[in-house]
């Protein structure tokens, strides 16, 4: 889908705005925010265009601390400044917080019934689904990408191969196969 | 929850809790998850301030519910305060523990994004976000992997690796709403099939 032109993007209006889309936002995100997070601000909403989105993740990624968070940080920041990363914060934190301290409540009840374990289990596989489908989604974006097809599959199957298969720490890969990979990108654009 | 223990807190101990999670905080990196080990190490076997059930059940609880990951550190703190006694003390717990682990990344995170903002025509930082972009793509399947393996066991294991397969298949593939598929998960394990 073509991005709208610059002038017609749909942005935040305010404050509040961004508030109720990350409260409604992070309330989805069973299982972990990532997957709703590329759906609603880049399918629904169209904040950011997915290319937009693959960049913003890049630095929200790399940072210590939650991702989903520096995203939203990093989203409300750009559009309303200091004030506009607190109403992002608040509102991908505040309600999840208080319900997730009630599921609390709730589950000490039920924490020795295998059903309610088993059902634990289940969400957690199909949601897992979820985040592999959103990184799939986002393959799209790097059909502009000036590194090309070829580089961005060794960098991507390498990546892959050693979070997933080898468990090699964050702080090794990143840096392993970020630097090569931003040095030849340097070398790609003008 | 018999087994967990029953705590006496003094101010300095939540001082500790607090300070705990603000150390954790600048080298979390790829997410709060990721410094969970050495919570357990702080908050399990150093200071018995958890059991093993209650720190388990917190991240289980997290991802399970609604929002963000990071809230397994808000009822890791719950769990020490209820611990410690009643409601408030969980509360306070569940606070604490939520300020430590997001100030010093937040701040942080605030002060880099406008940094790149300002700069985003820069060629390195353009450079920094197009290298890194088949990266971080490849790192969010990679998470979804790793999470789907998460509760894999001899006697569950490849039905939960082929739920979570036809879940990244449905969502990828057609338009099925997450919800449907996150009910389908929750349904087939509360009757034992995964």
């Amino acid at each position: 889908m073509p991005p709208p032109p610059a002038d017609r993007r749909p942005q935040p209006g305010s404050p509040a705005d961004l508030f109720a889309a990350f409260t409604l936002l992070a309330l989805q995100g069973f299982g972990g925010v990532l997957a709703v997070v590329q759906r609603e601000l880049v399918e629904k909403r169209r904040w950011l265009t997915r290319e937009e989105f693959v960049e913003e993740w890049a630095v929200a990624q790399i940072l210590p601390g939650p991702n989903v968070v520096n995203l939203a940080l990093a989203i409300g920041g750009r559009h309303f400044g200091l004030p506009g990363a607190m109403a992002a914060l608040a509102g991908m934190l505040a309600v999840p917080l208080a319900l997730v301290l009630l599921l609390a409540l709730v589950y000490a009840q039920f924490a020795g019934h295998p059903a309610a374990a088993g059902a634990l289990r289940g969400v957690g596989a199909a949601a897992a689904g979820l985040i592999v489908a959103s990184g799939l989604k986002l393959l799209a974006a790097l059909k502009t990408n000036p590194l090309g097809a070829a580089l961005c599959s060794a960098f991507g199957v390498a990546c892959f191969v050693a979070v997933a298969l080898f468990r090699w720490p964050l702080f090794l890969v990143l840096p392993a196969l970020g630097l090569p990979a931003c040095w030849l990108a340097y070398r790609k654009i003008q | 929850m018999s087994g967990a223990p029953h705590l006496m807190l003094n101010w300095g101990d939540w001082f500790d809790l607090l300070s705990h999670f603000l150390s954790l905080s600048l080298i979390s990196f790829g997410g709060a998850l990721s410094t969970a080990p050495e919570m357990h190490r702080y908050l399990v076997e150093g200071q018995h301030w958890l059991d093993e059930q209650q720190f388990a059940g917190s991240i289980a609880l997290a991802q399970a519910a609604p929002g963000p990951n990071v809230l397994f550190v808000a009822l890791l703190g719950w769990h020490v305060g209820l611990n410690a006694g009643g409601l408030p003390a969980a509360l306070s717990g569940a606070l604490l523990a939520m300020l430590g682990i997001l100030v010093p990344s937040t701040t942080l995170a605030c002060l880099a994004a406008n940094w790149v903002h300002a700069n985003r025509g820069l060629r390195p930082v353009r450079a920094f976000k197009q290298g890194m972009a088949p990266v971080v793509v490849a790192l969010i399947v990679a998470t979804g992997w790793i999470l789907a393996g998460a509760h894999a066991s001899p006697e569950h294991g490849w039905s939960l690796w082929l739920l979570a397969a036809a879940s990244a298949l449905l969502a990828w593939r057609s338009g099925v709403h997450m919800l449907w598929l996150l009910g389908a998960g929750a349904v087939l394990g509360w009757f034992g099939a995964v």
